[in-house]
């Protein structure tokens, strides 16, 4: 009865920014983030800052604390993906140079635009930009495949909208390389550059990227939908890590906000992971579309004053989706056990 | 030698004049120096990781990256064996795009 009357325990003393946090709360945001990140297939680092900050944690802790989890996170989401063979390992290695180089020219770039004094609203504007072109992409691509199905056009994997993809794999500039996990043969180039490019918008824009790769391996390089999500967490494991490295090189790092949040997280990303067995590709980019087009809102209303209510769209955004992909995963595999009992009783 | 004696007396001036001014500028939020208070840590383990983060930054970085890592495998791992007992089939998957 003491205990439920003093709830000193539910908070607990963060060493190194000093302060004390409701520990339930970060458990839960590490819960949420794993789930739609082991869905999507992104660290979802714009996810977590509002939550860090609404539980009382210092903005100057908030990011290197955030990348540091999401590396964690990523790593048990990559092996459960792996196990799928969600992963494309060869793929992942070849875009790594290209995201790596172009972080660092996005940067070079932001720094250029901080010389002139123009950074904070070129980036935000850019991000707003890139984002509303995702989301129309993704909407679009599925008007499309709706059509193509009514059509009766099918493909390898079902119906298709978007296939630039496969203009590009025209391309046939040496080396050719077959990545085995995707199931497709280009040159090798493409990968390169699109990770490049993506790299240089990502570290332009100050974000880990997953969210602009993500569309981008789907769209661009060509990979089925459970693939691009599988090896895009490998990307941001391998990036997540290096990031945790030089934001703890700045001293912006809570190292025991980080094990928190990566114990909620690793049973949230079971449940996304394993979600992307019952979902359909498209399923997966619907959801994402939204997620995208709440992340675009979210910063126009920052941008134009509104802090509270950005914060307040995205712990919804957070929510919803949470619950949404949460539902697919249990009752698929509700499903999936009554059909193996019922094969049993049968046999 | 007066002329070299003026000039450092008018230069210690100018420093004089200008340190408070600069002070009470402050400098950049991510110029600022963040130090963990460790009076108030009983535990061992926190204490010296605490004591690290504000002795040596570098040592410090490598002990999150590789404890974070570590940390991630074995929730990896744990999982997995949890996720087994479910009964669910966790190697295979379909891949329909619609």
């Amino acid at each position: 009865m003491e205990l439920m009357a003093d709830s000193s325990w539910l908070y607990m003393y963060m060493p190194i920014a000093g302060v004390h946090i409701f520990w339930p709360g970060l458990v839960l945001i590490g819960f949420s983030v794993g789930v739609i990140g082991g869905f999507f297939g992104m660290g979802g680092a714009w996810m977590v800052t509002p939550g860090l900050n609404i539980l009382g944690f210092p903005m100057a802790f908030a990011i290197g604390t955030d990348i540091a989890h999401i590396a964690g996170k990523s790593m048990v989401s990559t092996m459960r993906h792996s196990k799928f063979g969600n992963v494309d390992y060869k793929l992942g290695v070849v875009m790594l140079a290209g995201t790596m180089v172009g972080i660092e020219i996005g940067a070079q770039l932001v720094m250029w635009l901080e010389r002139l004094g123009q950074v904070g609203p070129v980036v935000r504007w850019v991000y707003v930009g890139f984002l509303a072109f995702i989301a129309w992409m993704v909407f679009y691509d599925y008007a499309k495949a709706v059509s193509n199905k009514r059509k009766g056009l099918s493909g390898q994997h079902g119906t298709e909208g978007v296939t630039w993809y496969k203009a590009l794999h025209r391309i046939n500039i040496p080396p050719m390389i077959h990545f085995r996990a995707s199931g497709f043969t280009c040159s090798a180039w493409l990968p390169i550059m699109v990770s490049l490019v993506t790299g240089i918008l990502a570290g332009f824009l100050g974000i880990g990227g997953g969210l602009l790769r993500m569309p981008a391996l789907v769209y661009l390089i060509g990979c089925p939908t459970h693939v691009a999500v599988g090896t895009d967490l490998f990307e941001v494991m391998i990036s997540g890590l290096y990031g945790a490295f030089t934001y703890t090189l700045k001293g912006r790092i809570e190292i025991v906000a980080v094990f928190v949040m990566l114990t909620g997280a690793a049973i949230g990303a079971q449940i996304g992971t394993v979600a992307t067995k019952y979902s359909k590709g498209y399923g997966i980019r619907l959801a994402f579309g939204a997620a995208v087009l709440c992340c675009m809102l979210s910063i126009i209303l920052k941008q134009v004053g509104y802090t509270q209510s950005a914060a307040a769209l995205i712990l919804t955004t957070i929510g919803v989706i949470c619950l949404y992909i949460m539902k697919i995963m249990f009752v698929g595999a509700a499903r999936e056990l009554r059909e193996k009992k019922a094969g049993t009783q049968i046999g | 030698m007066t002329k070299k004696l003026m000039l450092m007396a008018g230069l210690l001036g100018l420093d004089a004049l200008l340190a408070p001014l600069a002070r009470a500028a402050g400098g950049k939020a991510s110029d600022l120096v963040v130090v963990a208070d460790t009076r108030v840590l009983d535990s061992e383990i926190l204490l010296y990781f605490a004591n690290l983060y504000n002795t040596n930054i570098v040592l410090f970085a490598v002990w999150t990256v590789v404890l974070t890592a570590a940390y991630g495998c074995l929730l990896g791992v744990v999982m997995d064996k949890l996720m087994a007992l479910t009964g669910l089939d966790l190697t295979s998957r379909k891949i329909v795009e619609h």
